[in-house]
């Protein structure tokens, strides 16, 4: 894992300081909120509907045993005993009092952890792959790159003030799991012809009020001009990215309306003026922070196959949780773990104090002491022996967290929505739940096999339900909550943005309407190979729609 | 009818304006504005709040009597009134009958 070096450490602790007399000041009210409101923002501090909202940033989604204990001291100290994983592989607190944003700042510092840019105008967290450095299909780990663009991006003064909040994303794989094309840059790590490592570059992704699927601007990058190229890119948005409207200043409303062709010629002049500059990075330095990231010493552990074998015979849910969680490591004797925080009827993404003290044990005893998050809000133990599967399983299923419902239609995404959140129209939590709850039957999930249901409390869509394969977005219509279906999104390496069926529907029959979705794609799939999203591809929205709406149309 | 709100400055709890001239943790009591006068007055009082630097996103909400219960129109303020709908171990509906009453009840609307 990436290690603070002097700099990294003095420059966090100067934030906490600096931050702790602005709260001081402000509680004395030597500032306004006017004055604070950018300055907490700055620091991750929102106000919601219920108190302040703290959202803290874990880079790339990594952290460590001893990190993930202070996330748990935090929510069991100054919270209400639970943090909630977010989209951005990031933590939120619900319930944090101001007076005590310093301390807690200060324990997070203290485990080389903050909340710098977790908010505003700026370079947000960089996102990457949940799997990596232990995916089978990788070309190398992207998280190196990632902490390359964090340094550099950490109170860059030229962007520190863009139009609009701008979030990058690496994978390192074909298969996209971190979502690159919806992202303002999303970086696909490759291999050219001559096997030299550099990017495909994607931008202008986005979800919110106005969905973009991000265009390639350049198909192989060399790793060495990551830098010059991305502020390239944030100087064109950063010179013509609008500011007069709040809803047209994202940079991909800019490379809408500047044209893709324009707007790479834009950034390629850019580039050439950058290229050779100290932007280019040396060679050195990429594998010095390259070797923060080397994997753990993977001893051989040949026996994790018949020990599995024998396991699954024992237990079916095991043998149910094997199938649905664990994954294929690049070495044969290990596999990643996907710990579920979607148990049937909770709140996705939500873990409890000593869920997260447990899960820090675990790690540190059997997975190396990595941890990861997922975007689709779960947890990951990047690496564990085969031999180990079992032990981990049974203490999963003591701290209530071996859910074996990874990609299932319960392994749902929802954002806070309005039982927390002050931007939300309506609820997301609840409607996940009574979904969650009705198709509890894991035989059931299993034949429905992979189905990605997104949900989102406002247009702004943190719970990504435009690249749903079912998408619901909540709306207040005539004071009422109303919740809109999209089917045929995607998130993967083929972003689609899904299309609105038909009328929305009441919290009442929204359950109902996805059950009805469900069914029909279970009546029309050819066959249990062909998931919901090749079936809704395949035949479109017809039958969905005539499922749905044939008995209004007939009665009109 | 109408009633002021907002959100203390030192925790961000959610508070409602009181004839005491307090602002209270629950919308119990709270000081209704029943006519454009007394809207106004609740509006200077906010606009002191906010100010003064005691209260935060202050605002004059909607609100409905039922049976002398202060209930706000809106679900998002019915939810402020009470906690979180998914946890009603959490917020002010967690502290005392009367303040669940006042809030969330079951999702009709």
């Amino acid at each position: 894992m990436y290690r603070y070096d002097e700099f990294d450490q003095d420059f966090v602790n100067a934030r906490v300081e600096q931050f702790s007399d602005q709260v001081d000041r402000r509680l004395a009210g030597e500032i306004t909120e006017d004055q604070f409101r950018p300055l907490r923002l700055m620091n991750g501090v929102y106000l919601q509907l219920h108190a302040y909202m703290l959202r803290v940033a874990i880079p790339y989604g990594t952290l460590s045993s001893k990190q993930m204990r202070m996330l748990a001291h935090i929510a069991r100290t100054y919270d209400k005993g639970y943090g909630h994983f977010t989209t951005r592989q990031n933590i939120q607190y619900n319930w944090p009092a101001l007076s005590d944003m310093p301390t807690i700042l200060a324990d997070l510092a203290s485990v080389e952890m903050h909340a710098i840019q977790t908010s505003g105008n700026c370079i947000r967290n960089v996102t990457a792959d949940h799997f990596a450095g232990a995916a089978a299909d990788e070309v190398a780990d992207p998280r190196p790159y990632a902490e390359i663009l964090r340094q550099w991006s950490s109170v860059h003064p030229e962007f520190s003030y863009l139009p609009r909040k701008f979030k990058i994303a690496v994978t390192g794989a074909e298969r996209d799991r971190a979502a690159i094309q919806t992202h303002d840059i999303g970086l696909h790590l490759k291999k050219n012809a001559g096997g030299e490592l550099g990017f495909a570059v994607y931008v202008g992704g986005g979800q919110g009020r106005t969905p973009m699927v991000a265009k390639k601007i350049r198909d192989f990058l060399p790793e060495n001009q990551l830098l010059a190229y991305c502020t390239a890119i944030l100087r064109v948005y950063n010179l013509y990215g609008r500011r007069d409207n709040k809803y047209k200043a994202r940079i991909k409303i800019l490379v809408h309306e500047t044209g893709t062709e324009e707007f790479a010629r834009q950034v390629e002049a850019e580039w050439q003026a950058l290229k050779d500059t100290e932007l280019k990075l040396p060679e050195a330095d990429i594998r010095a922070i390259e070797a923060y990231f080397a994997p753990p010493a993977l001893t051989p552990r040949p026996e994790g196959e018949d020990a599995v074998r024998v396991a699954r015979l024992d237990s079916k849910s095991f043998s149910e949780w094997l199938d649905q969680n664990v994954v294929t490591h690049r070495n044969p004797d290990y596999a990643a773990v996907t710990i579920s925080l979607k148990g049937i009827g909770e709140a996705p993404g939500d873990a409890s104090d000593s869920q997260m003290d447990a899960i820090a044990d675990l790690a540190e005893k059997c997975a190396f002491d990595e941890i990861r998050v997922s975007h689709e809000q779960n947890l990951i133990f990047p690496h564990v022996a085969r031999a180990d599967l079992k032990a981990i399983y049974d203490e999963l299923v003591q701290i209530g967290l071996a859910t074996a419902n990874s990609n299932l239609i319960t392994d749902i995404i929802a954002c806070p929505g309005l039982d927390y959140c002050a931007l939300a129209n309506a609820r997301s939590i609840s409607v996940a739940q009574n979904i969650s709850n009705r198709f509890a039957d894991l035989a059931r999930q299993r034949d429905i096999g992979e189905l990605k249901l997104k949900i989102s409390g406002c247009i702004n869509a943190c719970g990504h339900h435009h690249v749903g394969h079912i998408g619901i977005l909540g709306v207040e219509k005539k004071g009422a909550e109303l919740y809109q279906v999209t089917l045929g999104g995607s998130g993967d390496e083929t972003t689609t943005i899904g299309e609105i069926i038909g009328r929305g529907f009441g919290p009442d029959e929204i359950t109902d309407a996805i059950e009805t979705i469900v069914d029909t794609y279970l009546a029309v799939r050819a066959d249990r190979s062909e998931r919901f999203l090749d079936t809704y591809r395949r035949v479109g929205p017809a039958p969905f729609k005539e499922a749905l709406y044939a008995g209004e149309t007939k009665a009109a | 009818m109408k009633v002021l709100t907002g959100n203390r400055l030192t925790d961000g709890e959610a508070v409602w304006y009181r004839a005491d001239g307090s602002f209270a943790e629950t919308i119990d009591g709270a000081q209704l504005a029943k006519d454009k006068a007394e809207q106004d007055r609740l509006e200077a009082i906010g606009k002191k709040a906010y100010a003064d630097n005691l209260i935060l996103d202050v605002e004059l909400i909607d609100v409905e009597l039922f049976d002398g219960r202060i209930v706000p129109q809106r679900l998002r303020e019915r939810i402020r009134a009470a906690g979180p709908t998914n946890r009603t171990d959490l917020g002010k509906q967690a502290r005392s009958a009367p303040a669940a009453a006042a809030g969330f009840d079951g999702g009709g609307i």
